[in-house]
């Protein structure tokens, strides 16, 4: 694991990527923190960092595109299936490849309530409380666009791919309110959301029979839920919208509230997505 | 080294390779040979652990490359069809990266390194990037990095393609060195680079092995046996008539006749040609007739692989449904399911048998 880190490392810094990743995340900040905290006289850095949580749409793609799609174009991806590493020991290598090149700005970042506490009164633990949260949203959007980067051959096309899901994200919370929240609705939506999941899960590992048997589980607890009381039903599918957007979540330490279940499902969420990773490789060793 | 038991790879419906069975021992260089799509990449590709198998077995050095593909996988240097680089890196960068990566000891790498670069003459380009490198030299970068690590097997997927010239001799010879400490597999579809390298040769058809043997032995297989060119003052029919004397020859083809000189190709069968050239030399002379070029030619490969990849098309069709009913043999035994070089023997003596059945049943 250790070689593919120090690997993909310096690919990153060989090319521009990795310092235009940092450039423009710490131009936001410098700009955000000129709108916030300069002009308008505030001294919540929060609210800067959930200003330029924003730029992550356009940064993760950006970082994550080439991970394995470029492996995949040119089949160097091969050379990683020949050599004695293990395809967990290529996926974890490359995501903390990506950790390190993010975390790097967001050190520097680190420094700016410290600076701004010289001239003001600046409530350092919610400062760095919401530094820390902005860290695991932006791994937990990275290892979402490392997947997406696993499912295609192209780069822009996983770019594209990763826009459009960072943008759902962000918005998912705004668009729950137009999901219908009755009943029928909530069934018939969900049912659509399980059939997803089960198209994915047996699209991306190497049993087929497992997708069905996610989507029949997941459907029978729908009918289940609908039998024994249906009121749970009630508004379920927009409720589930608003608590799977990782940006909405984020917004509970921007108000000053240290959430730790924020914390744990960003965790949840990277392992999730490594897991998916390393299952759609292994898929792809299986396939060809 | 290498045990390759019932391997078989489906891509969907498509059969890319159909119960493959072979052994590599080591220290030769074995050729896997096949038309474009024959199945010898995919083969490859299974037995260095980058496709996984439908279904059978490969094991390397006893180790089953599916359960324990860290110890098989340490064993095996291979170099993809399209050697796998990244352009961004210099030459040494990349092959640092392969050494940590085959768990190599930081103190060990440079010498390793150097050892490498040496063996593959890239000492003038190590520093340089490897999106600026000439082919034949990514090439080279591609084959030293399969040898970082000494690995008991080093598999090559077609190393000459797309080379110029001078760069396929100097990546042959390098192939040649190789082959003194290693055990290597080279696939290739140029039938006159293996003849030229490869001890042994592979044979695979529309995914299945159809020939498994030392090179010299291939030839003796061909139902046609090897045959002697002769160039001489004499008619077609003084021709025939001197090598009629001549006991070991199966039959006399005039090709060419004009007036002075005639050309000739003589098939010898199973007769050693050199002795068969001794003979005509004397036949020649006590009829009193000039004898200008006598050239005994030794069955290629070229000629071995048409007519073992004719025979499987044809043995696979009617014709072998015929000799099937005739004999009685149950489906099963179809000749290709047997492994190794039975095969060869066995598909190469149905194609004769084909023929000779099918003129009795006429």
């Amino acid at each position: 694991m250790i070689a593919v880190l120090e690997h993909e490392l310096s690919l990153y810094y060989h090319s521009m990527k990795a310092y235009v990743f940092g450039a423009f995340l710490l131009v936001f900040t410098g700009i955000g923190s000129l709108l916030y905290n300069i002009n308008a006289s505030v001294a919540n850095f929060e609210y800067v960092l959930s200003f330029i949580s924003i730029t992550f749409i356009a940064l993760v793609p950006i970082m994550t595109m080439r991970t394995m799609a470029e492996e995949r174009s040119q089949k160097t991806d091969q050379l990683l299936f020949s050599l004695p590493i293990s395809t967990t020991d290529i996926v974890l290598g490359k995501f903390f490849a990506i950790v390190i090149v993010f975390l790097i700005p967001v050190i520097i970042i680190c420094a700016y309530p410290l600076i701004f506490a010289q001239y003001g009164d600046v409530f350092l633990p919610t400062c760095y409380g919401t530094i820390l949260a902005f860290f695991f949203l932006g791994v937990a959007l990275l290892s979402m666009g490392m997947f997406v980067s696993c499912l295609t051959e192209s780069q822009s096309m996983a770019a594209g791919i990763c826009v459009v899901v960072m943008l759902l994200n962000y918005f998912c919370d705004s668009l729950s309110e137009y999901v219908s929240s009755t009943v029928v609705g909530s069934i018939v939506g969900m049912v659509f959301v399980i059939l997803i999941v089960g198209v994915l899960v047996s699209y991306l590992t190497i049993y087929v029979i497992g997708g069905i048997l996610v989507f029949v589980f997941l459907a029978l607890a729908v009918v289940g839920a609908y039998i024994y009381d249906s009121t749970v039903l009630e508004g379920l599918l927009p409720n589930i919208m608003e608590k799977l957007s990782l940006f909405t979540r984020f917004e509970t330490f921007v108000n000053g509230v240290f959430d730790v279940t924020v914390l744990v499902y960003d965790v949840s969420v990277i392992i999730f997505f490594l897991f998916l990773c390393v299952q759609s490789l292994e898929k792809r060793r299986y396939n060809g | 080294m290498i045990e390759v038991r019932n391997l078989t790879k489906r891509y969907g419906s498509h059969l890319a390779v159909s119960d493959l069975s072979f052994d590599i021992t080591p220290g030769k260089i074995y050729g896997f040979l096949g038309p474009n799509g024959a199945g010898k990449s995919t083969t490859m590709n299974i037995m260095t652990g980058c496709l996984a198998a439908t279904s059978g077995d490969v094991k390397v050095g006893g180790y089953d490359i599916f359960e324990q593909p860290r110890e098989a996988k340490s064993l095996i240097g291979y170099l993809p069809e399209m050697p796998p680089l990244y352009m961004d890196q210099t030459a040494e960068e990349y092959l640092y990266f392969v050494a940590r990566a085959k768990g190599l000891k930081k103190k060990e790498i440079e010498a390793e390194l150097d050892r490498v670069i040496e063996e593959t003459h890239i000492e003038n380009v190590s520093g340089k990037l490897i999106k600026h490198l000439s082919k034949g030299y990514r090439q080279r970068v591609g084959i030293a990095q399969a040898l970082i690590g000494n690995p008991e097997v080093i598999i090559l997927d077609e190393p000459t393609v797309g080379l110029d010239p001078a760069q396929i001799i100097e990546i042959r010879d390098l192939i040649k060195t190789l082959g003194e400490k290693h055990t290597v597999i080279l696939s290739s579809h140029i039938l006159s680079e293996v003849q030229a390298i490869c001890d042994e040769v592979l044979i695979i058809h529309q995914g299945k092995l159809v020939a498994f043997d030392k090179m010299e032995n291939l030839g003796k297989t061909l139902s046609s046996g090897n045959t002697v060119e002769i160039c001489c003052e004499a008619s077609a029919k003084e021709v025939k008539k001197i090598l009629r004397g001549v006991d070991s020859i199966e039959s006399v083809n005039v090709t060419e006749e004009n007036g002075e000189t005639c050309n000739a190709t003589v098939h010898v069968g199973e007769a050693d040609p050199k002795e068969v050239c001794r003979e005509i030399s004397f036949a020649f002379a006590n009829a009193g007739k000039i004898l200008l070029q006598l050239n005994p030619v030794k069955a290629n490969l070229e000629d071995v692989f048409m007519e073992i990849t004719k025979m499987d098309d044809v043995s696979g069709d009617s014709a072998e449904a015929g000799l099937l009913s005739d004999v009685g043999v149950p489906a099963e035994k179809e000749p290709t399911e047997k492994s190794g070089q039975d095969i060869n023997e066995i598909s190469v003596d149905d194609g004769v048998d084909d023929g000779t059945n099918g003129k009795e049943a006429e």
